[in-house]
């Protein structure tokens, strides 16, 4: 079966800027696919160059198989949600979700039988009659999805859709926004600077960077095993430790204020780089005791800051002369300024090279 | 506003709540002077053409009139003379009619075709495009007065109404297109994005999207033209001929062209037929007015 989406070599400049630098993604049918990345990195204008809102510089676009590169985006079969919403402010609700059809001549009668269908899917029945002025963020955002879902394309293009809604609509929207991906199996692509946004949603994730794509994986991949420094620190939060350490032999030497430095013993090691970078999540360091395994290693740690949020407790200790942050149960003993056993779980670490930030192991 | 800010400061301080009472009376004192101080004129033009020419000859300027006629009003409808002809100001007012509305509708409908490419769908140099037609609106009238009449003579118009048409439609694109650009430059560019994938074009989503979006600066637009060609005097002395003169200069040649005897009655009833339909766009109108010169972001 051909990919829903392909991009191959797509670049993209304005002028003698380069916003996107040979892109080359695809995705299979029913795909949920996240281009994540700080603001600047080119997301944004890659989905409109998806969309055909900008034309690109060089590459192609094959939508369901078909070369879409120079077509219009009225042709491209595909439907877009904006951050924004872009609702049409002086038309109703139920205007707003078939302007596209009367634009392309689709009969009254089967406007009227979608539009019944999508707002009883999306519950806005309530509403159908009135203008976007007078809706509320949550509302809005379900006509633009319903826009977009009248179309019934080959694929949907969102545009951070959730970043104009408050923390909690947010939440909700999100796990809508998956049940109906799993309910109507639709391809999505979905733009966001939102890590959490792309990892609780994607099947697919990009992780973007100055218009050069870092790396492309499952959620659970791009997690666990990080291709580079950038990509370990932008997803997850808190954010991966990255820990100065030195390799020594089958050990690594980490630095620590007022001791010897702590020793760990990790066969993954040998062959590598003196100095390397070890990369290590907060919730692979626990109290010792509190985690078993054959890869956990305990080291005595000087605690500076201590951090109760309700479900964890965060510590912050000084490991290689970096803040090290640990995720620890909420009985902890740990108390600012006293010595505590962590347990680092080697099985999880990540390493990576100081200068290029690429993934060594 | 007033009964917001009373109300936001409670009885609790009543001295200070006589003082604001105090200053808001002698506010509305101010308010009333000027406002007879500009109607002042209005009130001698209305009273003067009122009068027969003996009671203004023997009255006071400022006094009401004793027996009121319409003679005047009359006589500068349709009968005062302009040079040699004695039809009033009537067939003057019905060109000016002729010329104002569709000169008016032409430019506001090219200025905001203008405006929505300017500031929706930009392109390669519209920024310098866009300066341009700005410089356009600050060339004085004199400089274009020659070139322009050689223009009018090339293209077989000169001397006719549809010349002034041109003449104003090409004076008025460079404000109607500010006034346009500066008020879809708020709009969200989304919106346009959204139309596009939808499958709507460019006059599609002109008309279905801006132009019901579009009435605030519409009314602007309207009252701008229409004051400014309206009142114009000096396109209309210099390129129309006995026939097609505009109102403003029917207006000069009434006032200017009397032998004999001032007819200040007649001048003053010509002055306000002729000033009477900007009058009237400005009441109709002029609330919008503010509203659209003001109109912030559209919220979407």
């Amino acid at each position: 079966m051909a990919p829903i989406l392909e991009i191959s070599k797509l670049r993209k400049s304005y002028g003698s800027t380069e916003i996107l630098k040979d892109i080359n993604v695809s995705i299979d049918k029913g795909d949920f696919l996240v281009l994540v990345g700080p603001s600047g990195c080119g997301k944004s204008t890659l989905l409109n160059c998806i969309a055909g809102l900008e034309p690109i510089t060089g590459g192609s676009i094959l939508i369901d198989g078909q070369d879409m590169t120079h077509v219009s985006p009225k042709d491209r079969n595909i439907a877009m949600v904006f951050q924004s919403y872009a609702l049409y402010p002086t038309m109703s609700v139920a205007k707003n979700i078939t302007f596209g059809m009367k634009v392309r001549g689709v009969d009254q009668a089967t406007q009227d039988r979608k539009l019944r269908e999508v707002a009883q899917q999306l519950q806005i029945e309530a509403y159908l009659n009135r203008r976007p002025g007078q809706l509320s963020g949550g509302q809005r955002q379900r006509v633009a999805m319903g826009r977009a879902l009248v179309r019934d394309p080959k694929l949907f293009l969102f545009d951070e859709p959730l970043s104009n809604l408050d923390a909690k609509l947010r939440v909700e929207m999100r796990s809508e926004i998956k049940k109906l991906h799993h309910r109507l199996g639709a391809s999505i692509v979905y733009v966001t600077h939102d890590q959490i946004e792309a990892m609780t949603l994607a099947t697919k994730i990009v992780v973007m960077k100055g218009g050069v794509i870092q790396q492309i994986g499952t959620p659970q991949e791009i997690y666990n095993r990080p291709a580079n420094l950038f990509v370990a620190d932008f997803m997850g939060s808190p954010a991966m430790n990255l820990i100065p350490a030195r390799v020594r032999g089958t050990q690594v030497e980490i630095d620590r204020p007022g001791a010897a430095p702590i020793l760990l013993s990790d066969p993954k090691v040998a062959g590598l780089p003196e100095n390397v970078i070890l990369g290590l999540r907060p919730e692979d360091i626990a109290e010792a005791g509190y985690r078993a395994g054959s890869d956990v290693q305990q080291a005595a740690c000087q605690i500076d800051l201590v951090e109760p949020a309700g479900a964890d407790t965060y510590v912050v200790s000084t490991l290689g002369g970096k803040a090290v942050t640990a995720r620890l149960h909420t009985e902890t003993r740990a108390a600012p300024g006293e010595s505590l056993d962590l347990a680092f779980d080697l099985g999880k670490v990540s390493y990576f090279e100081p200068d290029s930030g690429r993934r060594l192991n | 506003m007033t009964d917001l800010a009373a109300s936001a400061t409670p009885a609790a301080r009543p001295r200070r709540g006589a003082g604001r009472i105090a200053l808001r009376w002698g506010l509305y004192l101010l308010l009333c002077l000027f406002a007879l101080y500009y109607l002042l004129p209005l009130f001698v033009m209305v009273t003067t053409s009122l009068k027969s020419l003996d009671e203004i000859r023997s009255g006071s300027l400022v006094a009401l009139p004793r027996d009121i006629t319409f003679e005047a009003w009359r006589t500068a409808w349709s009968g005062a003379c302009t040079g040699i002809q004695c039809e009033g100001l009537r067939p003057y007012f019905w060109n000016s009619v002729l010329l104002a509305v569709p000169a008016v509708l032409i430019s506001t409908v090219v200025g905001a075709l203008n405006g929505y490419v300017v500031a929706q769908w930009r392109f390669r140099g519209a920024n310098i495009i866009f300066s341009l037609m700005l410089f356009g609106c600050f060339i004085p009238f004199q400089v274009v007065l020659l070139p322009m009449a050689r223009l009018l003579g090339l293209m077989g118009i000169a001397g006719t109404i549809p010349g002034l048409i041109f003449v104003h439609v090409i004076y008025g694109i460079g404000f109607t297109t500010l006034f346009f650009r500066n008020y879809y430059v708020t709009i969200p560019s989304e919106l346009v994005k959204a139309a596009k994938v939808d499958g709507a074009g460019f006059f599609r989503i002109f008309f279905a999207i801006f132009m019901p979006l579009s009435l605030p600066i519409l009314v602007v637009s309207v009252i701008w033209q229409f004051t400014q060609i309206w009142n114009d005097f000096l396109f209309g002395v210099s390129f129309s001929s006995a026939g097609t003169q505009p109102v403003t200069v029917a207006l000069n040649n009434i006032v200017n062209s009397t032998t004999g005897v001032k007819a200040y009655n007649v001048d003053m009833a010509a002055a306000i037929i002729a000033a009477l339909p900007t009058l009237l766009v400005y009441i109709v109108a002029g609330k919008y007015f503010i509203r659209g010169l003001t109109a912030g972001s559209v919220k979407g």
